[in-house]
Formats: C-alpha cells, structure tokens, sequence
C-alpha cells in the first residue's frame, strides 16, 4: 500500500501533463480539448475531495520532492487549510471548464485557451500545497504568466491595454514577494517555511519581520487586488473571457493573494496585534471604497469586479481578527464569495453569448427569454447581498458576529454597510438585466446550450446548499480543520516536522 | 556597503521608469532593471568578501565560500524573468498594432 502523502505532487503533475499534453494533440483532433479539459479538472476536483479525508484520517501530511528531505529538499505540505483551498480551487475548475466547452466556441483556438487554463490551475495548486518560500514564487509566477495571457486572449484593443496594465503591475508584485523572501533567507539561510518558522522564532524576528510583512503586505495586496493596489483589478477582470474572469476572480486572487498571505503571516511569521490591524485597515477600506465603486457601473462585468473587491475585504477583515471565529468567517466567505462570484461572472458570460452586450441600460427582460441564467443569477445577487437562506448571508454573519465579539464595533458596522450597499446595487442589476420589460430587439434571443445552463446549475446548487457547510460532521472536519490550520500559529513548524517523520 | 546602496539605486531607477515614463517599452525595461535589482540584491545576500566557489575536492579544506543557493535561485528567478518580458514584449508589438503608437497616455479606453 503507497503512503497517503503520494496524492500531494499529483496537484501540480496532473494540470501540467494536461497543459502540455493538449498542444501536441489538439491541433489535429477537434474535441480533444475539451475532453482533456474536462477530464483532467474531474480527476482534480476528486482528488481534492479525497485529500480532504486524507488529513482526516492522517493529520498533515508531508511530502519530500525527489526523496530529499526537508529542509534541505522541498517540501510539498498537505494540512487542513490546504484541503480547503484545493476543493475550492478544483471544484470551480472543474465548473468552469464544464462551462467553457460551449462559451469557448466563439474563439479561434479552443486548446490554446485550455492549455493556459490547465497551467494556470498547476500554478495556483502549486502555490496552495508547497511548502517552501522559493517554490512557492516559482508557481505564483506560473499561475501569473498564464493569468496576463488568459487576459489577453480576445486580443482586442481593451483586452490588450488590460493585460498590459495587469502584467506590469502584477510584475512588480512578484519582485516584491521574492525580495521579500530574499529578506527571509538571509536572515535565517533557509527556505522551507516550517524551518523558517522555527528560526524565526529561536532568533527573534526584530525589524527584519517588520520589513517583510511591508513587503509581503505589499506583494500579495497587490495581487489579490486589496484596496491602494486595486488599480488593475477592474480592468483586467472585465477583459478576459468570461470563463476566465470567474476564474480570476474567484480563485486566482484568493489563491495568490489571500491563501499566501495568511499562510506567510499566521504560520512563518506569526501573528502580531500590528498586523492583524493592518490587515483590518485594508479589508475594511476595500470592502468600502469597492462597493462605493461598484455602484455607478453600468457595465455588467465591470460592476462585478468592483465587488469582488469589496468581497475580498470581508475575507481579509475577518482572517485579519484572528479570532477562531472571525477566521472561520474569513474562509468560510472565502469558499462562498469563489463560488457565487465564479457563477455571477458566468451569468455575465451567458449573457454576453446570448445579445453581445455588457451594458445593463440596454438589457431588460432578460429573465423571460433566458429563464436559466436569469434564475441562477437570482440566486447568485441574493447569495452575494446576504440575504438568507443563501451561503453569502450565513458567512457575513459570521464575520460580524466575530467583529462584535472581538469588540470591533466599527469595523462590524462598516461590514454591515458594505453588506446594504451590495444589496442596493445587485438590486439595480436584476432589475435591468432580467426583471425589466422586455425590449424589442431581444425577441430572437435564445437560452444559451445545455454545458453552460449546467455549470450555471450546478454552482446555484452550491450557493443554496452553502450554508449547511456549517453543520455537523462537515464543519469540523473541512472548515474548522482549515481555520484550526492557521490558528495553530507557528506551532506549524513543529507540525510538519513531526508529519516528515 | 555601498554596493547594496548601488542596488538599492538600480532598484530606485526600475520604479522609477514603470511609475513614470510613457513609453510602452520604456516601461517594460523598468521591469526588467528592477528584475535585476532584486536578482543582484539575492546573489549580494549569499556573497561573502574572498569567499571562493564551494567546490569540495579531497585533500583541500575550504574555509570561506560563498553560498551557492542564491546563485541556483536566481537563475531559475531569470528564466521566469525572460518568459514574462517575452510575453510583455508580445502584447506590447499587439498592442502597436491596434493603437499605432506606444503612448501610455494615448493607450486610454479603459477607465480603471
């Protein structure tokens, strides 16, 4: 019998055999794209599944890259937060990828789209279950560079200037984070974060910690778009192909952006009064300013990037409380944000395939012809507004409760605003996009084909299903297990020793 | 000293060019300078002053080396250097194509 740990480097090899594996066929055979696409995301979003009982059953699991053992070799680390962040990375995959096998018709080159989609997905997988600093920039820079060419697929002129604009700045964030990490090996001459951790702690951090966490702050705010470095958010999301802006919004910052940033702070730096109030500041600040900006949009899938910036805020205020519950708020809305995000972006898509436009002045109506994509997109507004019985609404609570607890009431306050403005402003969208009265020139127009009405299903099965995620046996053993992971701090270090055996 | 002080400019000048020349391609060299900046920065940390290539051969004892890890580092950190510049340089030639100049402040159809 193989040793458990042997499913971790299946995270990365499998979506990088696929991404290599389809330029060499797909030219020649027609549905081979999609079928490797599909395939490969299924194996990825069971295998997550399984990893989740995995570390049920075993505790963290370590994996040694080439036999060498950590800290010299690398080390691939599968813990309960880890889990989490791969179901949820994998579960949209796969969902996107169903949807993308239809939407996709409409560009040229189908396997040069699932080739960049497949390495995007190694990159964000890789950045999730590594264990070590360096590694770690290597897969952000992969899930980065097909993230900037993704964008720019259309080729368009906006697309162009958005991944322009998205490359240039997501660049420097990169250069941010390996100096950052530059910082950390020459203070403790090692790489793997478990290792790390443990120097840090046996030397004191001092200023050296302080510069890191600016330069961390920095890097990984930039990527997950918080808000003084939101610039490029809403440009680049609205661009891409609609598949990809589910994709980019719903887990690639928070894979790149949030899941690194928490592992970096709570478990190799350690948590501090100072950087859980930063990291308040900012999620407050683009919970805020995101929903204030989000409100004047008119075009549809600029009005959803905006608010994935201000959902990203409550993400980061509730991890930021460090409180056991304000954290499993944090990531619960993290799961529940990728997932009715993800589907508001496909509506968006849906939307787009059917009329060919993004305005919402001149939609109406829409939910008569459309009765699918109007339905989930119900679901999807309510779920991302917090009204009940949707997941959104359990997961704000949560973090307010948390604040509340915490005795932070201004920032619950500013989380209750927020929440009211979101509301009012996905009001605006139902009402001219699919509740309005139907405008002539849409008569012709048609449900979009059964792939997409079955991604788009499947994820409002999820939204309305979110909040039982909270009950029983699931909470303790796929949230609780992942807010336990960063909460146990930088006892981390001697859990992966002891999972190396 | 003052050679990290050097790379601190060279860092200085990077930024400089991205936050405010207004050429496409001038900005994408500011890229590449910071690049080198931090990639100077990494190999500096494991440099040691009469530190000779770690290289053990029998019969000799090395006492002052310079640590190799940096230098493996930095040149896979290069290689993913040289795929982005590509890819930048890509967009920015599409980019020629469909404005016809490489003015940043002329490049403008997006609000954000």
């Amino acid at each position: 019998m193989m040793p458990a740990s042997n499913i971790i480097p299946l995270f990365v090899a499998l979506p990088l055999a696929g991404a290599f594996l389809l330029p060499l066929i797909g030219k020649k055979v027609k549905w081979a794209p999609d079928l490797t696409g599909g395939v490969f995301t299924l194996a990825l979003m069971a295998l997550s599944l399984v990893s989740v009982w995995v570390v049920n059953q075993n505790g963290t699991l370590v994996y040694s890259v080439g036999a060498w053992k950590p800290p010299i070799g690398i080390a691939m680390v599968l813990d309960g937060l880890t889990s989490f962040m791969l179901v949820t990375v994998n579960l949209v995959a796969f969902i996107i990828a169903v949807f993308s096998i239809n939407y996709m018709e409409k560009y040229t080159s189908k396997w040069k789209f699932y080739s960049l989609f497949l390495l995007m997905l190694a990159g964000m997988n890789g950045v999730i279950i590594t264990g070590d600093m360096f590694n770690l920039f290597v897969f952000l820079e992969i899930a980065s560079v097909a993230s900037y060419a993704l964008v720019a697929f259309g080729t368009e002129k906006h697309e162009l200037e958005a991944a322009f604009k998205y490359a240039i700045m997501s660049t420097v964030a990169s250069l941010f984070v390996l100096l950052g990490i530059v910082f950390l090996y020459s203070y403790t001459s090692t790489l793997n974060m478990a290792d790390m951790a443990q120097v840090l702690a046996a030397k004191g951090g001092g200023d050296i910690t302080v510069m890191v966490t600016v330069l961390f702050v920095m890097g990984f705010g930039l990527k997950a778009a918080l808000v003084p470095f939101h610039a490029w958010l809403p440009d680049a999301h609205p661009s891409a192909p609609a598949p990809i802006s589910a994709m980019l919004s719903g887990v690639l910052i928070k894979s790149l952006g949030i899941y690194a940033l928490c592992r970096i702070l709570y478990n190799v730096i350690g948590m501090s009064a100072e950087i859980s109030s930063i990291l308040l500041v900012l999620g407050t600040l683009s919970m805020v300013i995101g929903v204030f900006l989000a409100i004047g949009q008119w075009d549809f899938k600029r009005l959803l990037a905006y608010h994935s910036i201000s959902q990203i805020g409550y993400v980061v205020l509730g991890i930021g409380l460090a409180t056991p519950l304000g954290i499993l708020g944090g990531l619960f809305h993290l799961f529940n944000h990728s997932v009715f995000k993800s589907l508001l972006f496909l509506n968006s898509g849906a939307v787009e395939y059917s009329t060919g436009t993004r305005d919402l002045k001149e939609m109406g109506g829409l939910a008569e012809k459309m009765p699918v994509t109007g339905a989930t997109s119900l679901i999807a507004s309510m779920s991302i507004a917090g009204v009940p019985p949707f997941n959104g609404f359990w997961s704000k609570l949560i973090i307010i409760i948390a604040a509340v607890q915490a005795g932070r009431y201004g920032y619950a306050l500013w989380a209750v605003i927020a929440s009211v403005l979101t509301l009012a402003s996905f009001m605006k969208v139902m009402k001219y996009a699919f509740f309005d009265r139907l405008k002539k020139k849409w008569d012709q127009v048609k449900e979009v084909p059964v792939f997409m009405k079955l991604a788009m299903s499947a994820l409002a099965l999820i939204c309305v299903l979110g909040g039982l995620l909270l009950v029983g046996a699931v909470k303790t053993d796929f949230l609780s297990q992942a807010a336990d992971a960063l909460l146990e701090g930088t006892k981390y270090a001697a859990i992966v020793f002891k999972g190396i055996g | 000293m003052s050679i990290y002080f050097l790379c601190l400019v060279l860092f200085v000048i990077g930024i400089y060019c991205i936050v405010r020349k207004r050429n496409v391609i001038k900005m994408i060299i500011g890229v590449i300078i910071l690049e080198y900046a931090v990639n100077l920065f990494f190999i500096l940390a494991g440099y040691r002053v009469n530190g000779r290539a770690p290289i053990f051969s029998s019969g000799e004892e090395i006492k002052n080396m310079v640590d190799p890890l940096p230098q493996a580092l930095v040149l896979t950190s290069i290689v993913i250097g040289l795929a982005t510049t590509a890819l930048l340089v890509g967009i920015a030639m599409r980019i020629y194509e469909k404005y016809g100049t490489f003015d940043i402040t002329k490049i403008r159809e997006l609000k954000g």
